[in-house]
């Protein structure tokens, strides 16, 4: 029982070996390319939306050093896994910014993991761009976090609108998934919007997400008589939820957000979702060149694979970060923030993108409705 | 059934029943071609294949990483056994094996609802009822009255003094692993039936469901670790029906487990033990 | 023995110091790889008071950090708006530690709350328990609009330095050892080899496994609150099931009841993800395989020399 408090000196040891030459390295040389650091979740619960999201940033980085680069430099993309884990983007951003050295960083699609990452970009005074994290808190972190996106007030006003206008409800269902902030953050913006339109709730009904049977809410809002239903949810239930609603006779039309786009809600909710409705911030089928060309690109890039948002939303992240860069004229942090921030009218293939004063994105939204198995263009909303 | 006999954790356990349910998913378009499509026929096909690959597969995974660690703590094992269940699900999420995407299940039985009076019953819960009351007869048939049950019952007893009396412990406790990744590949199977969306870390909640449910039960009792789903799987549909309470509900499912140990700490129908001294 | 034990504590402590004062010039992200390493020893030291000194097996010690996390970080956010201007070092330091303490005295009542089923439960009846009180800490946090539910903490002002990590490594290190070491803490080994004998011999069991859980506890929570203002941002994901399990296997990895062993397995089990992150999406693969391999290349734990155990 001698041996123990050796053990102390031999973690003050090890922490120090472990800190020893490693000194933040200088100002990059203008030969070196331009570090961009992504930090996404590859594996994990939530590496279906990462994956899309790498896949367009990655996308965007090769058809830029294709193109030459920026400043005469071409980019290097490092991207690190956060295994979609708590925890983890604290470790991955810290280690992009401070072992990579990087200029910026584009990361991550679920909130709660940039919320962990932007406090060290902030302190670093390092650029980061969300490409898809719509919770409003993100951005309210500090100015040097930026987001490419819109963010749940809009969409849930958005849909509100097109409810009342478009598909002329005036009775609406609302079904929430109170287990995420996203759906209840859509539910309660659209609630607001749909009543000052002059429409009516019918009736308010929760599920947690991952649940696999929705009948007894789902009988409540049928005996509500609503002209639509609106279920802010995750393309995984939602399918389920179609299912089931068609089995118990809604035959009104279910409408959503972003939330709805995945190619599973098709494949899982076969003819039970057809002709329902979302809003989403992207849609591969709309007619403008811009966006043509990312889906062919991406297309042969990526095994015949079509984009899905997250992807566009990605590519677009890496898009506005060169272009910032470009008109900044320099990668170092503060001028390239200051770039970021003064973005306007960026065309994108998600849209026209404009920064706003709270680093957010201001852009059009997109109405999709399903198709036959196909998700279909309908209208685009803008701010 | 396999933590009874051997009296550890698998936590690989519900990676196998990831890998029932992707096994499945190789299998039906192949077996497609010989049955049709969404037939009761086919099903059982793909079913009877995947269950008895899966049986393989744990087999294997006994064989690899349990068996050498056979006279250590149980505690090593279970650290090899968290380390097995890593190695399947992240070796799973790589691109090459089956990546980290979720993929449709496709539609194994014919489905159509059943209308009982007011009550609509979808055809596979009705399907999924049937067939796990069947295996658990199977089973219970297959513990209490053939040699090989008996064997296991006695290794579960007493391990050295089953060798003893000539059992073939290794043999049984490959057997008991077989069986019970066969029975995981069946419920990862109707688990996927019922929620077509299949992942690498789909196995994660049923399995940690199934370990609660077990202990719940009273461990290695099979009668209980029914009972105990069932009650798991009332208790969390409760608790989630009431309003205002349904966010705390995988909460109020383990605070109720709490007490049910409490004050049963064997189980539901374990027999608490006298301390030997 | 104890002065020996004292000066290596001290000198741990100045080191720490030492080091912490000229970290501005270190690499952040291994500053932060180092300070994590800090934070998972104490949590894998007062783990294995619970679980290898005692015998108790615990699946809930993310919860006691989470505990203690979210107590330390929303007692700073409340006072940090009050203080005027920037405070001063020493004011900071105080407030940090005071908070750190609140964070480890509430753990250590929640420790007190688990610690009492233990009276009836014993080995996988008794994790279930500890994973369900983790569990059950998880969702209520998730629900609390207070501490940003589900959405998670946000704002936490950075405190934790490498001299806060290491430092209290060193004091949960020494004060554990000498719990254990002392004539009243060998009753928690008494406990662990041979429950019966050990009341035959006018040790009260109940007591030293509900103390073990409330001390174990404590530090856990005082990790947590290390944790919060490391990372900056809790949310309640950080704490869920498979947290426990990673400071398990260290304890188990360092040999159950080993001190030197545990610190050792906690040093490696951080820094190996990290070293592995060149290999990309074969990381968590070779982690795992390294794990199985480990386990069954050296059972009794890594490092089994030094101390051992009367057979």
């Amino acid at each position: 029982m001698k041996h123990w408090h050796g053990w102390i000196s031999l973690i003050v040891l090890a922490g120090v070996a472990g800190l020893t030459g490693c000194k933040p390295s200088g100002g990059s040389d203008a030969d070196n390319p331009i570090k961009i650091g992504e930090y996404a979740s590859l594996s994990g619960k939530e590496a279906n939306f990462g994956i899309s999201s790498h896949e367009g940033t990655l996308l965007a980085m090769e058809s830029l050093n294709n193109a030459g680069g920026v400043l005469g430099r071409k980019f290097q993309l490092i991207t690190e896994d956060d295994l979609s884990k708590a925890g983890e983007p604290a470790t991955v951003v810290n280690k992009l910014v401070s072992k990579d050295n990087v200029v910026a960083v584009l990361g991550e699609v679920a909130s709660s993991r940039s919320l962990e990452a932007a406090p060290i970009c902030q302190q670093n005074q390092i650029p980061m761009i969300s490409p898809s994290s719509t919770n409003p808190k993100v951005t309210e972190t500090g100015d040097y976090i930026f987001r490419v996106c819109f963010i749940d007030p809009f969409q849930g006003t958005v849909m509100a609108n097109f409810s009342y206008n478009t598909l002329k409800a005036r009775k609406v269902a609302v079904f929430t998934d109170v287990k995420s902030d996203y759906s209840k953050g859509l539910a309660k913006y659209f609630k607001e919007s749909f009543v000052k339109l002059g429409g009516q709730i019918t009736a308010e009904l929760d599920f947690n997400g991952g649940d696999k049977d929705f009948k007894a809410q789902l009988t409540a809002i049928k005996a509500s008589n609503p002209d639509a239903v609106f279920v802010p949810g995750y393309y995984t239930d939602v399918a389920l939820i179609c299912i089931q609603a068609k089995q118990l006779g809604i035959n009104v039309p279910l409408t959503g957000g972003d939330g709805w786009e995945g190619e599973d809600l098709v494949k899982i909710g076969q003819d039970a979702v057809e002709g329902n409705y979302f809003s989403t911030h992207y849609a591969p089928d709309v007619a403008t060149t811009n966006s043509q060309k990312f889906v062919a690109d991406y297309q042969k890039r990526f095994n015949g694979k079509t984009p899905d948002a997250m992807a566009a939303l990605g590519y677009d992240s890496a898009m506005i970060l060169a272009d910032a860069i470009k008109r900044a004229g320099t990668t170092d942090g503060p001028k390239v923030r200051a770039a970021l921030a003064a973005t306007k009218n960026f065309d994108g293939v998600t849209g026209i993108t404009t920064i706003n004063e709270q680093r957010d994105a201001t852009k059009p939204a997109v109405i999709l409705q399903v198709t036959k198995g196909k998700f279909k263009y309908l209208e685009t909303v803008n701010p | 059934m396999v933590y009874g006999v051997l009296r550890f954790i698998n936590f690989a356990h519900s990676d196998v029943l990831m890998l029932g349910a992707f096994a499945a998913y190789f299998l039906a378009p192949w077996v497609g071609h010989v049955f049709p499509v969404s037939s009761y026929a086919g099903a059982l096909v793909v079913i009877l294949l995947a269950a008895a690959i899966c049986a393989g597969l744990g087999m294997l995974i006994e064989l690899l990483a349990y068996r050498p660690l056979r006279a250590r703590p149980k505690l090593t094992v279970l650290i090899t056994a968290i380390g097995v269940s890593l190695f399947i699900e992240y070796a799973c999420q790589h691109r090459a094996v089956f990546g980290a995407q979720t993929r449709p299940f496709p539609p194994l039985l014919p489905k159509h609802d059943l209308h009982l009076g007011a009550l609509t019953v979808d055809s596979n819960d009705v399907a999924t009822l049937l067939v796990t009351a069947g295996l658990l007869g199977a089973l219970w048939f297959i513990v209490q009255h053939t040699k090989a049950g008996m064997a296991m019952r006695a290794v579960a007893f007493n391990d050295r003094a089953a060798a003893l009396m000539g059992v073939n412990v290794n043999r049984i406790i490959s057997l008991t692993f077989g069986l019970g990744s066969a029975l995981a590949a069946v419920a990862g199977i109707f688990y996927a039936l019922r929620a077509p969306g299949i992942d690498p870390l789909m196995g994660v909640q049923p399995g940690l469901r199934a370990f609660i449910a077990a202990v719940v039960g009273g461990i290695g009792n099979l009668p209980g670790a029914a009972l105990g789903g069932l009650v798991i799987g009332l208790l969390e549909t409760f608790a989630g029906g009431i309003p205002g309470l349904s966010n705390y509900r995988d909460g109020i499912a383990f605070a109720i487990l709490i007490l049910i140990l409490l004050f049963k700490p064997a189980g539901l129908l374990g027999k608490s033990q006298v301390e030997k001294v | 023995m104890h002065t020996r034990a004292k000066r290596f504590l001290i000198l741990a402590i100045l080191v720490a110091a030492g080091v912490s004062a000229v970290s501005a010039y270190f690499n952040r992200y291994y500053l932060g790889v180092a300070i994590d390493v800090g934070i998972n020893i104490i949590l894998a030291v007062s783990l294995n008071l619970i679980n290898g000194h005692t015998g108790q097996f615990s699946l809930g010690h993310a919860g006691f950090m989470a505990v203690g996390g979210y107590t330390a970080a929303a007692i700073t956010l409340a006072i940090t708006p009050h203080l005027s201007g920037s405070p001063s070092v020493v004011l900071s330091g105080l407030l940090f530690a005071g908070s750190l303490l609140a964070g480890g005295l509430l753990a250590a009542i929640a420790g007190l709350a688990v610690g009492i089923p233990t009276l009836r439960l014993r080995g996988d009846y008794l994790a279930i328990v500890t994973l369900g009180f983790g569990e059950i800490i998880r969702v209520v946090l998730q629900n609390m609009e207070c501490v940003g539910a589900a959405s998670g903490l946000s704002g936490i002002p950075e405190r934790t330095t490498l001299f806060w990590s290491f430092g209290l490594a060193a004091v949960t290190v020494y004060v554990i050892g000498c719990l254990v070491n002392s004539t009243y803490g060998r009753g928690f080994i008494a406990v662990h080899d041979d429950e019966v004998a050990a009341s035959a011999s006018g040790i009260n069991p109940t007591r030293y496994k509900v103390t073990a859980f409330v001390i174990g506890a404590f530090f856990a929570g005082l990790a947590g609150g290390l944790f919060a203002h490391h990372k900056l941002f809790l949310s309640p994901t950080n704490f869920d099931f498979m947290k426990s399990i990673d400071i398990v296997v260290m304890v188990i990895l360092g040999g159950m009841g080993r001190t030197g062993g545990v610190i050792v397995a906690a040093i490696i089990l951080t820094l190996l993800p990290e070293f592995l992150r060149p290999f990309a999406e074969y990381r968590m693969i070779i982690y795992a395989l390294l794990i199985i391999l480990l386990m069954i290349a050296r059972p009794q734990g890594l490092f089994s020399f030094g101390r051992t155990k009367a057979a």
